[in-house]
């Protein structure tokens, strides 16, 4: 008995020796950091944004990377979880790291965000939407549009372009994502004179939306505003059109993958704004098809924000390395915050630029999923 | 005739133990404020610090009185969420530094905690075994229902709903939780060592028994439940100030069997072996980050082996008691019988 | 007519946690284990029935003999592995043992299928029933049949076969059953096989009405259920049932509950568990149960 325990000690030991000691790197090579949940409940966010990333990443590493220099991804799992986010977060500084792709869901970001200030290390989320988390420092950027635009944007879409005059909301309480776009929804309603008859909340991990859809139909709202992740979405459609609604139902962006989560016939009269989607267009083929050969299966939007962010960092890590700066000094995160802000990238969600703020200035587009699987409507 | 047993006076084992927990804090921290302890390494040891303090709280109501409450992450939560909430209200009113504002800020969360402890304690003390475990495990799903959602009720900006409270300072720091966490271990070991430990061992050990000699049992039950949600509370506190954020989908029923499963590996009702579990479990799920998405699998691997191998956990119930040792040695010619050994 | 419709809702979602208490209700009973592994059976049968119906593409009549026989087959080989060699050993590492189990199963489900949810489509597709205004979903007739019958079936065997007198004995007294020459691990096993096999018939109703399998979905489901079981009146069958649909219905009318513009449906949880904390200090051993007097 003994000696197994001094076995399990040993080999914990020796995994926690080899954890300190991979950090080492080459000399030719840049670190960067990446931060995202990879295990427990939303872990299915986190891959998402990291293999898009990682894709990035490959593909400048395989064109020779940056003026003849590597770029080293480390990766760090904070399991969705605040603390892991921040104890990964300076793990990451330890390992020297230049710059941060992450985080990926709003807390955990929030609190690496905080912590990022005194470092001025130059961070990129990929898919925090949360408003606040750049308004801690200059160093913080997102890659994605926050909630009070996309909440607005389909309140608006749904006024003027499909005429709808009563609405309803359905979103998770547990998450600030579905909050700040409700709230941002229920207000622009309001301006524009559409009534809202509804606002139904449901918790994390709920599976059951029947009893607050069959509440929704009775009051008779003409569009139901669904603004969660696409898994929760695919399940609330289903189970709207199984009850009987055969009205609007309206999304934000993480709905690109919704067409996966229920059957074809249920997704009419469904549309939803992002700044990406799987449509046929010349750069998104490309980035799918560059996608698909790495992961076998589609990307979404994280995944391609993921994408969008790894380019967002790496065009500031440019602009520092060709400015010839010591990595790590502080100046050189100064150049690389510099390089992000004043740079403009052509990212696979659009033109991303930033004027003053980490949010960026990128355009939005509504997608309509009336025939099975998203088909580009309009831009708005 | 032999010689007497040699013992070493109670002023002098205090102070040795005093000098050591003083030499332990100076060299670590010194070592941080050298820079040979990365700040990510120092934000671990805090970690194991908070952990630590959750680990022996839950210990007093699991390891000594012998129930099994599945919330004691809702205590943390309570505790931590009051002591954040007050420091940064009354750092703004009384326009001080909210690190100095630590001992009534950590005092405040612990006394709220524990007033929980108290109103949940009563009715659910009465329960026994599971039953109590699932009231508790109740109670504190109803609490992460409530600090995410009250906001909502109160119309304005409390918790911080679902994004969590933000924008706490980061008042932790490896001294002040390490002294805590001397102080909080100090205090349940003398409580332990008192009358009213005594009376807890009783009521664990046979329950009947204790009554029939004149316990008080409700009481005693509820004085340590209540003893365990305060520490719970302060290291709640601790914890709020070392990640600068609450987040209520923490303080979920995982929580609380995480810090369960600290005190079973060390073995119920082991001080020693609440410290060592609190700390190796921090440490290996660090150091096991590197194999992300396998981190887990092999986490409950480790689990299932330990408790096969050791159901008893770690150290069954043996504590360290750095005087046995002591005595031990100064009394090394004397029969092995006669000496005073920690097991049982 | 709404309240027709949410009565409906509230059998539908009740059924499922019915199914699932009965399962941890049978463990509790007979080796008082908190089997928290219980849920996540429940998620591996929703991956057999995605894997065999989308992947393999063999039908929904294998998918749903392939998921029960797996789960049941899962059951007994956590029982065996697992939960046996712990026997003697305190409850709380018994307890220790089963969250990890349930970990394991977890995590190992993220490292085979990914983290991202499967969907897959309807196991049996019969139209809806339409009465008047009133549609009433054709699942959720389906799946409180299959509740009601399955713990029907329960109560025969629990109540007038050789193998339920042996599983009742070695509830009341393993020691003396042993000695009446029960074969303690075989009913043990035996029992974990039926418990696992109603998770296997719960899973592919879940399967079937939320046409979703995702690595985490066992971990609340199991809660939800446990807390049913223990309403009810945990080691009892038709407390498992009642407990299961108490719990549907007290989830389905708080979320329909309105004030204002705003629905009660956040504070569905929290009112379960509220209601659940008011029942055990009224009625300790929940609706169903009956006090087992502490002997001296």
């Amino acid at each position: 008995m003994k000696k197994l325990f001094a076995l399990l000690l040993a080999v914990t030991m020796a995994l926690a020796i080899t954890a300190c000691s991979s950090s080492g790197g080459s000399e030719d090579s840049i670190k960067i950091g990446l931060l995202a949940p990879l295990t427990g409940e939303v872990a299915q966010y986190g891959l998402s944004v990291s293999s898009g990333a990682e894709l990035y990443i490959k593909e400048i590493n395989e064109a020779g990377g940056i003026n003849g220099k590597t770029i080293e991804v480390i990766k760090y799992d904070e399991q969705g979880d605040a603390t892991e986010a921040v104890n990964n977060y300076y793990r990451l500084v330890d390992d020297g790291v230049v710059g941060i792709i992450g985080d990926v869901t709003s807390a955990p970001t929030v609190a690496v965000a905080q912590a990022s200030v005194e470092d001025n290390m130059p961070m990129v989320t990929a898919s925090a939407t949360d408003p606040s988390v750049i308004s801690y420092g200059s160093n913080f950027f997102q890659a994605c549009l926050n909630e009070p635009y996309q909440g607005t944007t389909m309140a608006s879409f749904a006024a003027n372009e499909l005429g709808v005059t009563s609405a309803a909301t359905i979103y998770n309480t547990g998450d600030d994502y579905s909050i700040g776009c409700n709230d941002a929804f229920v207000e622009q309603c309001g301006e524009l004179g559409v009534q809202v008859l509804a606002q139904e909340g449901y918790a994390d991990g709920d599976v059951d939306f029947n009893a607050q859809l069959t509440s929704i139909i009775a009051s008779g709202a003409q569009a139901i505003f669904c603004p969660n992740y696409y898994q929760d979405d695919g399940m609330i459609v289903t189970q709207a059109r199984t009850l009987g609604f055969t009205g609007y139902i309206l999304g934000v962006d993480g709905w690109t993958n919704t067409h996966e989560y229920t059957d074809p016939e249920n997704l009419y009269d469904c549309y939803f704004c992002t700044s990406f989607a799987i449509i046929d267009d010349e750069k998104i083929n490309e980035f799918a098809e560059a996608y698909r050969a790495e992961n076998d299966k589609d990307p979404g939007n994280f995944e391609a924000l993921g994408y969008d962010a790894a380019m967002v960092l790496i065009n500031g890590i440019k602009a520092a390395e060709d400015a010839g700066l010591e990595a790590g000094s502080d100046e050189y995160k100064q150049a690389v915050i510099d390089g992000i802000a004043n740079g403009v990238v052509e990212g696979v969600t659009g033109e991303i630029s930033y004027d003053g703020t980490g949010a960026p200035t990128k355009s939005i587009m509504i997608v309509s999923l009336d025939s099975g699987s998203p088909e580009f409507y309009m831009n708005y | 005739m032999r010689d007497k047993y040699k013992r070493i006076p109670v002023p002098v084992r205090y102070l040795i133990n005093a000098v050591l927990c003083a030499l332990f804090l100076v060299i670590v921290q010194s070592l941080i404020s050298g820079g040979a302890i990365s700040r990510y390494q120092s934000g671990i040891l805090a970690q194991i610090g908070v952990y630590i303090i959750m680990a022996v709280s839950l210990n007093i109501a699991t390891g000594y009185l012998g129930q099994l409450p599945l919330g004691h992450a809702g205590f943390m939560s309570i505790g931590g969420y009051s002591c954040a909430i007050f420091m940064m209200r009354l750092s703004d009113k009384l326009g001080v530094e909210t690190a100095d504002l630590l001992v009534p800020g950590l005092i405040f969360g612990g006394c709220v905690a524990a007033l929980f402890g108290l109103i949940i304690g009563i009715p659910a003390l009465r329960l026994k075994g599971d039953y109590l475990a699932i009231v508790t495990l109740g109670f504190a799903e109803i609490i992460r229902v409530f600090m995410l959602n009250i906001d909502s009720l109160l119309g304005f900006k409390f918790t911080g709903g679902a994004g969590g409270l933000t924008g706490i300072p980061r008042y932790s720091n490896f001294l002040n939780v390490f002294i805590t966490v001397i102080l909080v271990c100090f205090f349940i070991h003398t409580m332990m060592k008192s009358r009213h430990g005594r009376a807890i061992l009783a009521i664990r050990d046979n329950e009947i028994a204790a009554e029939a000699s004149g316990v008080n049992v409700s009481y005693y039950k509820t004085l340590a439940f209540v003893i365990s949600a305060f520490f719970a509370g302060i290291g709640g506190g601790l914890h709020a100030g070392n990640i600068g954020v609450m987040d209520p989908t923490k303080f979920g029923f995982m929580e609380s069997i995480e810090i369960l499963v600290m005190v079973v590996l060390g073995g119920m009702g082991s001080m020693l072996g609440s410290i060592s579990a609190a700390t190796v479990i921090t440490i290996v799920n660090q150091a096991l980050t590197s194999l992300s998405e396998y981190r887990m699998v092999i986490y409950a691997l480790l689990l299932i082996v330990v408790m096969m191998f050791r159901p008893k956990g770690l150290f069954g119930t043996y504590d360290f008691s750095l005087n046995h040792v002591m005595e031990r040695l100064l009394n090394r010619d004397f029969p092995k019988r006669m000496n005073r050994g920690a097991k049982k | 007519m709404i309240f027709f419709q949410q009565l409906l809702n509230g059998l539908q979602l009740g059924s499922i946690y019915a199914l699932v208490a009965l399962g941890y209700t049978m463990v509790y009973g007979i080796i008082l284990l908190l089997n928290f592994a219980h849920g996540d059976i429940i998620m591996v049968g929703a991956y057999v029935s995605w894997a065999v119906m989308t992947r393999l593409q063999l039908g929904p009549v294998t998918a749903v003999f392939a998921s029960i026989l797996l789960c049941t087959l899962l059951g007994v080989i956590i029982e065996k592995v697992a939960y046996a060699p712990l026997r003697s050993a305190p409850r709380l590492s018994l307890l220790i043992t089963a969250i990890g189990v349930s970990y394991f199963l977890e995590n190992g489900a993220q490292l085979i299928f990914g983290a991202d949810g499967k969907n897959m489509t309807a196991i049996f597709s019969i139209p809806n029933l339409t009465i008047g205004s009133l549609t009433l979903s054709s699942t959720a007739l389906v799946t409180l049949a299959v509740t009601i019958l399955a713990m029907m079936g329960l109560l025969v065997l629990v109540h007038k076969t050789k193998m339920g007198k042996a599983m009742r004995a070695v509830s009341e007294d393993m020691g003396a059953a042993q000695l009446m020459g029960i074969s303690v691990n075989a009913t043990i096993s035996f029992t974990f096989a039926i418990g696992s096999l109603l998770a296997g018939i719960g899973s592919v109703l879940y399967s079937n009405i939320y046409q979703m399998a995702t690595p985490t979905m066992g971990s609340m489901l199991g809660l939800k259920a446990f807390v049913a079981a223990v309403l009810g009146g945990i080691g009892s069958i038709p407390g498992a049932m009642i407990g299961g649909f108490a719990v549907g219905f007290i989830e389905i009318f708080v979320s329909a509950i309105k004030i204002g513009q705003q629905s009660l449906s956040v504070w569905r949880d929290a009112v379960v568990f509220a209601i659940l904390i008011i029942v055990l200090v009224v009625k300790p051993t929940g609706i169903m149960g009956h006090k087992v007097r502490e002997k001296v």
